[in-house]
């Protein structure tokens, strides 16, 4: 090492530059470790590190899948649990719970009769009269409201006050219109849910993008054209949504129409184990009721993903 | 054709209030010409192409094509979104055919004409993919393809590589002067990028600020036959700075009215 006498050495002028460049750095360094540009503040607080959570109780975290399974198992078993412990512990009377086996043999009871069969297509019946005839108004009205500026001037207002009123309310002014058959239960069902499915509708055709339409008239597309080729398929999976979630509705409706009055029907098959105090069979009909729903549901929704495969 | 803007003003009402976004604004384009518009934020760049597209009017003055006032949007004038604008549902060929599809022309031939425009951009390859199966650079390749199947007189382009990152863009800005090269159409594109826009124009026009004037049309003196080593020369670096300033100069001018707004 000959350090020592080099840097007493005269120094060329290539390594002064080098020097007075180091210096300047150096400089620089220090300045900005000292945060000369900013007000002199205390260091913020520090705090201590998240404890690590498991998947089942992350924020949006994907859960394996026997966990999934595990769940989803759970959430029927632990009610199912509940009922079974409730009533064959005789804490309830059979009267007001009946016990599983019971609603068991009740629905094989009524199985059997063919009854259940019946009630359960004269209510299905209804619901595609009545909720099918909502949709083929709602849905060409929606599109309506939902590209015309005009159209949704009109409706608005209108639809907007009428999807409040309670549709079980108006069942004596239809009975008084249209007589206790079908018709007052088809019109009450098309009430309930025409409103909704109309405003849904127009919500998810208001929501193709503006540049798709323009993107079209510049390639030559007429307003009708937009309409068929842009508007509607675009909107397609969001009126499946819609009529998915009215479709609930319009199941919720058609019980409490025939509750009122009906010859047949899962909602008369109800009213009727009322009657005689047959709480088996009110049992029975609701899980019924809980199963036809979630076929329709899982149907719609089955449709939906085909539709909507391009959605990203 | 020709493609002119005469003295034209827009004027946009937000809240009761009126802006004026562009004013004044006289501007040709010749057929098979390749033009570039640049301009800080409120220039009206994008006012302008839309104005052209006729997607909206003019407060003052005329657009004409050829001879025609522009009244609406029409297959003659093509646009290019940023973001592309792809129909979703449907496949990349479909997206290309879907302005052929509103004409009555012979299937086999749209298909003809479908396949020659997915070849001269590159999409062979995904020809049955939907657009969310797509990089950003294919999809504004399938939006090019689509606008160009209609053989517009005027393509006009709205900062169409903006959102790609610099490889695709450059890539695609290969792809667009081959494109033109190929099917000579005539090119109207706006850009914030002023070495996009030296690199591809054969002019450049600088709009001004508040409201959108032509501040600069300048000539691009470069060869018509570029490869991406000519945004290295000495000329295009020159022209290059000499458009940064004047976009610089008027960026400058609308930080300080802005400022002063509020």
């Amino acid at each position: 090492m000959t350090g020592p006498t080099q840097r007493t050495t005269p120094a060329s002028a290539a390594d002064e530059r080098a020097a007075e460049a180091l210096e300047a750095e150096q400089r620089l360094a220090e300045e900005h470790e000292a945060g000369r540009g900013r007000p002199a503040w205390g260091p913020l607080p520090r705090r201590s590190a998240p404890k690590a959570a498991s998947p089942l109780l992350s924020l949006r975290t994907p859960i394996s899948v026997s966990a999934r399974w595990t769940l989803a198992v759970l959430s029927f078993a632990i009610p199912l649990l509940a009922w079974v412990v409730l009533s064959f512990s005789g804490a309830v009377d059979s009267t007001f719970l009946p016990s599983p086996a019971a609603v068991l043999k009740a629905g094989l009871d009524m199985a059997g009769t063919g009854e259940l069969f019946d009630d359960l297509w004269a209510t299905t019946q209804r619901v595609l009269e009545g909720f099918g005839l909502a949709v083929l108004v709602s849905v060409p009205l929606g599109i309506l409201m939902g590209t015309f500026t005009a159209g949704q001037a009109f409706f608005e207002p209108l639809i907007g006050l009428l999807r409040y009123l309670p549709a079980s309310a108006f069942i004596p002014l239809l009975i008084i219109w249209l007589g206790i058959g079908e018709p007052s239960k088809v019109a009450m069902l098309f009430m309930g849910t025409v409103f909704f499915n109309t405003l849904m509708t127009a919500d998810v055709v208001r929501g193709v993008p503006s540049s798709l339409i323009d993107v079209s008239y510049t390639l030559g597309a007429r307003r009708g054209e937009v309409l068929r080729k842009i508007v509607v398929p675009h909107s397609l999976p969001g009126m499946i949504d819609a009529i998915r979630v009215n479709a609930a509705a319009a199941w919720n409706f058609v019980v409490v129409a025939e509750l009122i009055n009906a010859s047949a029907g899962l909602g008369y098959r109800i009213a009727r184990a009322q009657r005689f105090l047959q709480t088996d069979r009110i049992f029975a009909v609701l899980v019924v009721i809980g199963v036809a729903g979630l076929v329709i549901d899982v149907l719609l929704s089955k449709l939906r993903t085909r539709v909507g495969k391009w959605a990203a | 054709m020709t493609l002119e803007l005469r003295n034209v003003a827009k004027d946009y009402t937000v809240r009761g209030k009126v802006t004026r976004a562009l004013d004044g604004v006289d501007l040709e384009v010749r057929r098979g010409e390749f033009v570039c518009v640049v301009g800080a934020s409120g220039s009206g760049k994008s006012t302008l192409l839309s104005l052209v597209a006729g997607l909206s009017r003019p407060t003052e003055g005329e657009i004409v094509l050829d001879g025609v006032p522009v009244t609406g949007p029409g297959p003659d004038r093509g646009l290019v979104f940023q973001a592309g604008a792809l129909y979703p549902w449907r496949s990349v060929e479909k997206n290309v055919a879907f302005g052929l599809e509103l004409l009555a022309i012979d299937p086999a031939e749209r298909a003809e004409r479908v396949n020659w425009y997915l070849a001269e951009t590159g999409l062979d390859g995904v020809r049955k993919s939907l657009p969310k199966q797509l990089s950003g650079g294919q999809k504004q390749r399938v939006a090019i393809a689509r606008a160009l199947a209609c053989e517009p007189e005027v393509l006009l382009l709205d900062e169409p590589f903006g959102a790609l990152d610099v490889q695709t863009k450059e890539d695609m800005q290969v792809l667009i002067r081959q494109v033109w090269a190929d099917t000579g159409t005539t090119v109207l594109m706006v850009t914030h990028d002023v070495e996009e826009a030296v690199f591809l124009g054969g002019r450049v026009v600088v709009l001004a600020s508040d409201p959108g004037r032509i501040a600069a049309d300048v000539e691009v003196a470069l060869p018509a036959e570029r490869d991406l080593a000519v945004k290295r020369e000495p000329d295009f670096l020159a022209l290059r700075a000499r458009i940064e300033d004047l976009v610089r100069e008027q960026h400058r001018g609308h930080v300080s009215r802005v400022a002063a707004v509020e």
